[in-house]
């Protein structure tokens, strides 16, 4: 979708709130719209109490783990005497998402603000901001936003007036889906090849340049100055589920959907609203099969799950999923899960950086499997030995990639088994051929 | 420095105490478990890639890689429950589904972590049903070829050239299973150390050109030894089959070499396998048995100055005895050595190809014996010449004319010399058991690895009986009673024996120590 709709009325656009807005996207046009009163508040404070405002807004990570913000700035130990970083990941690679873009497309400044109000709570005077290298109309907008706020005396060495120095640099991506887990992130930014790192140590101890650094998504950061401005009570408040889930979530949404796009909700939004009245329903004629409610990597929905879901971290964990990055893909009955999960499969052994085992040769196993079924050239065995590889590929390997692979199997095979079923008897075969990627 | 804190934990029911910051892998060592692994490895950076070295830690979550996992007090390890064999079981099964399984014609066979843990924990069958990656063979460069078919990436040779040798010319290449080992454009493999990759590789991806067909793993005989390319004193093994040297391999020691030695080293053995050798006691051009050619010998040498040039490789054993020679006569001891670039190895601290290409030139001037350009120099019409497994240089070769007499002690015999009083065949250095002393004053032995040819002995055997001729009392009858009477005679050498000095070697009194 290239240009955004307009907000729904069950929508609570804040992050959102500009999109759309060309006059958004300039320093004068961001400020007249409160751009950068947080960040001047900041850097006034002490940087511990930034954090424990972060902290009592119950703010989570948006880029998938949802680990909680405060917690993971508060690792970093003031006055230890090294550079501090902050990483802003922005290598939005998981497919299905796309709602940093739209953060980075319309408000690169506060996307910014967020990045210097980190940098500045965590003790670093650095941030990179590292974006998926596709991305070339973001990239733009954020140079662009940069040198405005370089030019403006915001950024630099004597940050808004402060003495405080807070630098911000943009650095491109070159295109791999490794890139956007941390530790690989780290070392694609060091110019090595991206390939993610044991874990101990942890960013937080030993990150970027061996130095201790902070990596937030885009979302994320993009959402601390509105704390700031508003108050952790007032994030707090916003919550209709789960008190663990706070704030608003920006939604991706693509699919087999009357209206694809970026929404904005208050955490805990019933799922079957979302689906049917904000985005629309299914297209004509048609029903929903099933839905994968945060990006790939996370396991399908059947219908039935999806609507019995309260969006928030815990709501689809109770329905037997993942909030995850918020990219929801939907599929509807006209589609073939064994062929979607064979492409997503195709997707992660391609992706593969092939550092372990398990990873490398799992996911291109798995996908060769896969992609025989569809063929019409499976065998029950066939599923057994799907089943008995993603187990061998989940919790063994550095990253999750292998585990997101395993993911997508397990949990279509479990959900939509009949389906390959009937694609080893014969029954009924795939219609559409599959694509090469 | 203050002690390192000792850890105790329990691997496989074993109660273990290491250093803190030990890795399980390297704790379960000590206690005897070797932890299947291979990615890892001691003298190199941990990458923690492979995952097979998975081990069940009691209240982790789940599965730790033991590599890159440190000891902590109270820990519970189980190395071969069940959880821990089915994951390195998936492992294997993922590395051999690309393998080629080409085992009949792999160099590797016989000495391969993939066969011997497959064999140990793998599968019987394989579930893989689909056609296999392809890639085909490259050279390297160097010593080195790389079989991609069979490589399981566990980027060993990437590190060791990265970290290791500082010269990071090979990578991994493309993702997922398309990864590979590439060469940086227009870079070899030649760097002095390169062909360490080959040792480092756990399976048959990373060959030695040299090593290509000639021998199968199983059938080659393994002795303990020293390289002599060069006053570092790499320790090393060489493998031989039949009586012919094979080839070498680096034998750790982390005093000297950790797990490497340079290509010039591994490469040069041929000559040892050389036919043309002096087999036969000679005396007056000729051939006799060893009773007469050491009566000739001794006749020419009685009341003379013996005038001994060594070859700085000789064993300590060997110089002594002909230490005891010139002491006996009033005569004197020259060599030279042969010079080369030295190489350092980066990564490794005092590890170098030195500049002295001889194994022993240190126990040479320890034994009192004279460094110089030209080591007949100073020879004189009434001194007998002794020359003991040296080539001679064309202006030597016109210098030894003057001698009263020669007497040669060589492995082949330099032709000019034809006319010598004596020839007393000797053993090469893999043909005896002896020790050398490294440029840090490290005495190591080499053991023997090939029976000799024809009538030849150890020179230090040879010379014990020449002395005995001369009436000095001399009785060695093995080479550790000639260390023995070495250690005893010189202040240097106190205390050592073969005993103390093990495989590993011990370095002498007053040495300096590492630089």
């Amino acid at each position: 979708m290239g240009y955004p709709h307009k907000s729904h009325p069950r929508e609570t656009p804040v992050l959102s709130k500009h999109f759309g807005d060309p006059d958004a996207i300039s320093l004068d046009g961001w400020k007249k719209r409160g751009g950068y009163k947080a960040l001047e508040q900041a850097l006034n404070m002490e940087p511990s109490a930034i954090v424990d405002i972060v902290k009592a807004s119950g703010l989570r990570g948006r880029g998938g783990a949802g680990f909680p913000t405060g917690v993971k700035w508060s690792f970093m130990r003031p006055g230890d005497g090294k550079p501090h970083y902050l990483c802003c990941n922005a290598d939005e690679s998981e497919p299905g998402t796309f709602k940093d873009r739209e953060i980075m497309r319309w408000t690169p400044h506060a996307l910014i603000e967020g990045c210097a109000v980190g940098a500045y709570a965590i003790g670093a005077e650095t941030a990179y901001i590292y974006i998926r290298g596709e991305f070339t109309e973001p990239i733009q907008r954020m140079e662009a936003a940069l040198k405005e706020a370089y030019a403006a005396g915001i950024l630099g060495n004597n940050a808004m007036g402060t003495g405080k120095r807070v630098d911000v640099y943009v650095h491109k991506g070159a295109g791999a889906y490794i890139c956007g887990e941390e530790t690989a992130l780290m070392n694609s930014l060091e110019g090595k090849r991206g390939n993610p790192r044991i874990k101990p140590p942890f960013p937080a101890v030993s990150g970027l340049f061996g130095q201790p650094t902070t990596i937030n998504n885009v979302e994320t950061l993009a959402a601390v100055p509105h704390i700031l401005n508003n108050g952790a009570e007032w994030y707090k408040a916003m919550c209709l589920g789960s008190p663990k889930s706070t704030g608003s979530k920006l939604f991706s949404v693509c699919g087999n959907i009357s209206k694809p796009g970026n929404y904005e909700i208050t955490m805990g939004f019933p799922f079957k609203d979302f689906l049917y009245d904000l985005c629309g329903g299914p297209t004509q004629g048609r029903k929903f099969k099933a839905v994968i409610p945060g990006g790939c990597s996370v396991p399908i929905q059947t219908m039935e799950e999806a609507e019995a879901t309260l969006m928030d971290y815990e709501g689809f964990v109770a329905q037997g999923t993942m909030l995850g990055s918020g990219g929801v893909i939907v599929f509807d009955d006209a589609q073939s899960i064994p062929r979607q999960m064979a492409r997503l499969a195709r997707f992660y052994a391609h992706e593969s950086c092939a550092q372990c085992t398990q990873c490398r040769e799992g996911t291109a196993w798995t996908t060769k499997i896969m992609e025989r079924i569809v063929a019409g050239q499976g065998t029950f065995e066939d599923l057994d030995t799907l089943l008995e590889l993603a187990d061998n590929m989940t919790g063994k390997t550095i990253c999750v990639l292998s585990d997101s692979c395993a993911t997508v199997v397990t949990s279509g095979l479990q959900k939509f088994r009949h389906e390959f079923e009937a694609l080893i008897t014969g029954r009924r075969s795939s219609t559409v051929p599959m694509a090469v990627a | 420095m203050a002690e390192t804190p000792m850890v105790n934990l329990t691997i496989e029911g074993l109660a273990v105490q290491v250093a803190a910051g030990t890795t399980i892998l390297e704790a379960a060592k000590t206690a005897g478990v070797l932890i299947p692994h291979y990615c890892y490895h001691p003298s190199l950076p941990v990458a923690g890639v492979c995952r097979m070295c998975l081990v069940e830690v009691e209240k982790a979550p789940k599965l730790l890689p033991s590599c890159a996992t440190t000891v902590a007090e109270g820990q519970v390890v189980h190395v071969y429950s069940e959880q821990a064999l089915e994951a390195r079981k998936g492992v294997l099964e993922l590395l051999l589904i690309n393998h080629p399984l080409d085992c009949p014609i792999c160099d590797q066979s016989g000495e391969c972590e993939l066969q011997d843990y497959t064999f140990a924990e793998g599968r019987q069958d394989s579930r893989y049903r689909e056609p296999k990656r392809f890639d085909p063979v490259e050279d390297f460069g160097g010593d080195v070829m790389y079989v991609g078919n069979r490589c399981i990436l566990c980027t060993r040779c990437v590190r060791f050239m990265e970290d290791v040798h500082k010269d990071p010319v090979i990578e991994v290449q493309d993702r997922g299973d398309r990864a590979r080992i590439g060469k940086a454009p227009d870079n070899d493999l030649t760097q002095a150390w390169a062909a360490n990759v080959v040792d480092l590789c756990p399976v048959g991806a990373l060959l030695s050109k040299d090593f290509l067909n000639k021998a199968r793993a199983w059938e080659l005989d393994r002795t303990a030894s020293v390289c002599n390319g060069c006053s570092q004193g790499c320790n090393i093994v060489v493998e031989t089959r039949d009586n012919v040297i094979m080839r070498y391999k680096p034998r750790a020691n982390d005093d000297v070499n950790k797990h490497f030695m340079c290509d010039e080293g591994r490469l040069n053995y041929a000559w040892l396998n050389r036919p043309d050798r002096i087999t036969w006691p000679q005396a007056a051009g000729a051939v006799t048995g060893w009773e007469g050619a050491l009566a000739s010998a001794a006749t020419a040498l009685k009341g003379k100055k013996a005038y001994v040039v060594v070859n700085p490789s000789l064993s300590n054993e060997t110089l002594y005895a002909l230490k005891q020679l010139i002491a006996k006569s009033g005569g004197a001891g020259y060599f030279s050595v042969v010079q080369g670039p030295e190489a350092p190895l980066p990564g490794v601290a005092d590890l170098a190809v030195r500049a002295d290409r001889a194994a022993n030139a240190t126990g040479a001037e320890l034994l009192g014996f004279t460094r110089s350009a030209s080591p007949l120099a100073k020879l004189t019409a009434s001194d007998v010449l002794v020359l003991v497994d040296v080539q001679l240089s064309d202006a030597d070769k016109a210098a030894a004319a003057k001698a009263a007499a020669v007497v040669v002690i060589g492995t082949a015999l330099p032709q000019e010399i034809a006319g010598a009083a004596a020839v007393l065949p000797m053993t090469n250095y893999v043909e005896e058991d002896g020790t050398f002393t490294n440029l840090r004053g490290r005495v190591q032995r080499y053991l023997q690895a090939k029976a000799t040819t024809g009538a030849a002995r150890p020179a230090w055997y040879i010379l014990s009986d020449l002395l005995s001729a001369l009436g000095e009392k001399s009785e060695y009858f093995t080479a550790s009673a000639a260390f023995d009477a070495l250690a005893k005679a010189e202040p240097a050498f106190a205390g050592l024996s073969y005993d103390t000095l093990g495989l590993r070697g011990a370095t002498i009194q007053g040495a300096q120590v590492t630089a």
